[in-house]
């Protein structure tokens, strides 16, 4: 087995963790849609979107990790489950296709508005990540999007499971856009923008689809998800046995 | 068309792609889906993923019809020794392009 690294988080490290991790293990949970599809077309579509999202998070772990001296492999697949920082809305386990069509429009909007803005982040380097990831993102808000009204406005069958994966997904949308130290440096250095800063254009967006597809958001309740700071779910310390198991035992494998 | 009650499956569509050199679109494939704006999006995903293209055409499938296979000796067998059909004879100037 190979040791856990240990990552300096300096305020940018952590911004550029969270972004990363958002699109790692989203990443890692559409992957698990392979073979599992509901359609050959879609299987390839959400595999496709999976490997998008990797090839960002690879781009944004290079980055964060380049200062200390760490690649994207040991990033990716030898910190402890505390070291990692995307919103615990990632990390759920995949649902049905409802579920996860749904959460990929939250997540592909996020990053979509994110990105947008990001690319003129007065880090070189992520700017030119984001103007790559910004394309992506349309596409997976758009395919996103119109699977969501498909199904809130198909069957009766197709709308009560798309209530019932927004009613869950819907208590994890708030950590999306708390405020904190992280965006607050990243903020007054240029670096990127508050989370929070994006929330406006995210409701309407978000919004607009869910109207479409005569979806009713929960009502707001005062639970808040904690994964931008560490603190996950029991779910991901099995997606990270899954993800990590390889390179612990087969340290500095490659293909 | 089959009564839709009783259909199972998505309707079949043919996928065309233009390629970045290309200036027509070719068919490329088929693919099942429920409407045109889908077909479309999973062309997409499914036919243009190693930069094939940069246009899609989609066209139901049911929409396109064929010659019949049994006519192919009275159809196509005819232009064998008719030569002289093809444009060949002609020299073309430069300013011509994509003949």
């Amino acid at each position: 087995m190979t040791a856990s690294i240990q990552l300096q988080q300096d305020t940018a490290t952590q911004y550029l963790l969270r972004l990363g991790d958002t699109c790692l293990i989203l990443g890692q949970r559409l992957g698990e849609w392979c073979g599992h599809g509901p359609v050959l077309e879609e299987d390839i579509a959400l595999t496709n979107m999976a490997l998008d999202l990797i090839g960002q998070a690879r781009a944004l772990l290079s980055h964060a990790g380049a200062g200390q001296g760490l690649d994207e492999d040991q990033l990716a697949f030898l910190r402890d489950e505390r070291d990692y920082r995307n919103p615990t809305l990632v990390e759920l386990p995949r649902g049905d296709f409802a579920f996860t069509v749904q959460r990929n429009l939250m997540a592909a909007t996020l990053l979509k508005l994110l990105w947008q803005r990001l690319q003129t982040s007065t880090d070189a380097e992520l700017a030119a990540i984001a103007g790559k990831a910004v394309k992506e993102a349309r596409y997976h808000q758009q395919h996103a999007a119109d699977w969501v009204v498909r199904l809130g406005d198909g069957t009766a069958e197709s709308a009560r499971r798309s209530q019932a994966a927004l009613a869950q997904l819907w208590r994890y949308v708030p950590e999306l856009f708390e405020a904190d130290a992280v965006d607050d440096a990243a903020a007054a250095s240029g670096l990127g923008p508050r989370w929070a800063d994006v929330q406006a254009d995210w409701q309407a967006e978000v919004g607009a689809v869910l109207a479409e597809a005569g979806l009713q958001p929960p009502v707001g309740s005062a639970f808040r998800s904690t994964g931008k700071r560490g603190v996950h779910t029991e779910h991901m310390g099995h997606l990270l046995a899954t993800m990590q198991h390889l390179q612990r035992a087969y340290p500095g494998g490659v293909w | 068309m089959t009564n839709p009650d009783t259909r199972t499956e998505w309707p079949l569509w043919e996928v065309f792609v233009r390629s970045r050199a290309g200036l027509d679109h070719k068919h490329c494939g088929s693919l099942h889906a429920a409407d045109a704006a889908m077909a479309i999006q999973m062309a997409r995903d499914v036919y243009t993923r190693r930069q094939e293209g940069c246009s899609l055409w989609v066209v139901p499938s049911a929409q396109i019809t064929a010659s019949d296979p049994g006519d192919k000796d009275m159809y196509f067998d005819p232009a064998e020794d008719k030569v002289y059909r093809h444009p060949t004879f002609y020299k073309l100037p430069s300013e011509v392009d994509h003949m």
